[in-house]
């Protein structure tokens, strides 16, 4: 695939930047949402669709991330820069130490460990009351200190959760094109060719442990950055950010979107929580129906959303060409 | 507080836990031998199992001995749910990487979450224990329930069961033959095809069977489905997936870490499987009795 060009990047970001003028201030929350889940599914989809290994512990870094910022920022008002870097930092830190470990195991095996570890820290969050707040979580995370935008021309005039869009937007931008670099790279190429053919890797010389811990910690780090935005716009950070149906819901983003396309995870992100919105507005049995659309997509559209948009782009290019 | 008796109250009840487990995490290590799915919607199974039961309980009429009558119509129930959703939709998968059949059975699962709460609501429901093995008997100081002991002899009766199956029958050779080579095995003329529907339908079997026997000691509540498949993943990945024998000693080993790390560490007990699980992952790449996977 030809890689998206600039302009379509910059299209994408300007259309969604414009998103506090044109839309309500409910519209704004869900975008915001979607930006963050978006970034989260897309790390996890460094090690699902990049390099062939299945995390169910991804929420581990999410949470390490969130939690991270909320202490800092509210515990120890430290500013919001700060506690941003921290966050993958601490959560890097996090997946190199799990990581280690789960990279000697394969396949159903390695996915199992992520899940424990994510388990465990779950269980760290909801019992180390002094630092985490236990049970119920730390809530009033402030805002970050975002007043000089107040003198900016067009901003200035917008509210703090609006202005905060804005913020998570450059942020999980810029994250999301180092990322695309990253996969771009010759190191990327590798993770790929690890995916395909552990084996035949190993074979030709590539410490394939080595390329999976650091995609693995890469992975980790990113999330935690998504953990950290979310925290704030969720103004709190509850132990639930790190169990396992977090590391489930990700998990079904990145598929549902189509794991084997860049923009696969973030589309899925989009449509999920788009489609949870409306649906729970209609009915209390949500799960029926994402289980279902589940269903359905898994026949209907193998490859995921995106996946399946472009293999029909590809087609129809062919058609109009012959 | 640590006197023997208590201690070894604590042990009957990890062995009576260990043994449902057994019963359940069994069929789980089946379906993924033969099969290679990873089935998330057992614990779905087992929970149907359950309300099933309940259903033809009330049915039948509570507190008689028609209750055996219930739990092996609730297990057949759900070996005939499990044999249509393996026919109709798992069926197709089989060639898609495993992911896609994960998260079938999850999908799986989110619908007949829903579909038990539509049906039964979201309020607790619990079974009597039939008449036969209402007492309790005392042994070396601990009250032990009938309906436990009952519980720890089906387990060993059930692992010799399926071990007999498998080792000496003909039908047992066929199985462990789809489950190393399965292409070749339909080459020499045998349905695979049935086959698997027939394992996914006695994997079923057992989860439904488990969910409709552990009635009379837990009560029946929405979330029972996800706590006890996470249970069974424990046990199977502890023990080696696919490996008999290791699903036996994982859940042993599940049973008595639950039991006293209640008492040992209570704060902690949230925890203490994952910790296990993890430990034993580092130490044993593939499980206590498990082989190594091909990548």
């Amino acid at each position: 695939m030809k890689p998206l060009p600039l302009v379509l990047w910059a299209a994408g970001l300007a259309a969604l930047a414009a998103v506090p003028w044109l839309g309500s201030r409910f519209y704004t929350f869900i975008a915001t949402d979607i930006v963050i889940l978006a970034l989260f599914a897309t790390s996890l989809n460094l090690l699902l669709g990049y390099t062939g290994l299945v995390s169910f512990g991804h929420a581990a870094y999410f949470g390490i991330g969130a939690y991270t910022c909320a202490i800092l920022m509210k515990t120890h008002g430290v500013p919001f820069p700060l506690a941003l870097a921290a966050a993958p930092l601490l959560a890097g830190a996090a997946a190199a130490v799990f990581g280690f470990f789960c990279v000697r195991l394969t396949r159903i095996y390695f996915a199992m460990l992520t899940l424990a570890f994510a388990q465990i820290v779950w269980g760290i969050c909801f019992k180390w009351n002094a630092v985490t707040g236990g049970e119920q979580g730390i809530s009033g995370v402030p805002y970050p200190d975002l007043g000089w935008m107040s003198a900016l021309p067009l901003v200035g005039s917008l509210r703090v959760g609006e202005q905060y869009y804005l913020v998570v937007l450059v942020v999980v931008a810029a994250c999301l094109a180092v990322l695309k670099v990253i996969v771009d790279s010759p190191f990327g190429r590798m993770l790929t060719v690890i995916r395909e053919n552990a084996e035949r890797a190993e074979f030709v010389g590539i410490d394939v442990r080595r390329y999976e811990l650091a995609a693995f910690v890469i992975a980790g780090a990113f999330a935690g950055v998504a953990g950290a935005l979310f925290a704030i716009f969720n103004r709190g950070v509850f132990p639930d950010f790190a169990y396992w149906s977090k590391s489930a819901e990700v998990l079904i983003m990145t598929i549902l979107g189509g794991m084997g396309q860049f923009w696969g995870p973030a589309v899925g992100a989009a449509a999920l929580v788009l489609l949870n919105q409306q649906i729970t507005a209609y009915t209390q049995y949500w799960p029926f129906v994402l289980g279902v659309i589940l269903i359905v997509l898994l026949f209907a559209f193998p490859g995921g959303i995106v996946g399946t948009l472009v293999a029909a782009g590809r087609r129809l290019k062919g058609a109009s060409r012959a | 507080m640590f006197d023997p008796s208590f201690l070894f109250g604590q042990f009957v009840s990890g062995l009576s836990t260990a043994m449902f487990l057994f019963l359940i995490a069994s069929g789980l290590s089946l379906i993924f031998g033969v099969l290679r799915v990873l089935n998330f919607a057992h614990g779905s199974f087992y929970m149907l199992g359950a309300y099933l039961a309940w259903q033809l309980v009330q049915w039948l009429g509570p507190r008689t001995e028609s209750f055996w009558l219930a739990v092996l119509g609730a297990a057949l129930i759900v070996a005939a749910l499990g044999a249509v959703i393996e026919r109709a939709l798992l069926r197709h998968l089989y060639g898609r990487e495993e992911l896609y059949q994960l998260l079938f059975t999850y999908a799986v699962v989110l619908v007949l979450a829903d579909v038990a709460r539509y049906t039964w609501g979201t309020q607790q429901l619990t079974v009597p224990r039939p008449p036969s093995l209402d007492g309790a008997v005392n042994v070396l100081g601990a009250t032990v329930p009938l309906y436990t002991l009952f519980i720890m002899a089906l387990g060993p009766l059930i692992a010799v069961g399926f071990w007999l199956l498998l080792e000496r029958t003909g039908i047992g050779r066929t199985i462990r033959a789809a489950a190393l080579d399965r292409e070749m095995l339909s080459a020499l003329g045998v349905n695979t095809s049935w086959l698997y529907t027939g394992m996914f339908a006695l994997g079923s079997f057992f989860a439904g069977l488990g969910g409709a026997l552990v009635t009379p000691v837990r009560s029946l509540v929405p979330g029972m489905d996800v706590e006890i498949i996470v249970e069974a993943f424990i046990v199977v990945v502890i023990g080696g997936l696919g490996s008999f024998w290791g699903t036996f000693l994982g859940a042993l080993i599940f049973g008595q870490v639950l039991a006293f790390g209640i008492v040992l560490f209570p704060r902690f007990s949230v925890f203490a499987a994952f910790v296990l699980m993890a430990a034993v992952l580092i130490v044993r790449p593939w499980g206590l009795l498990g082989r190594p996977l091909d990548r």
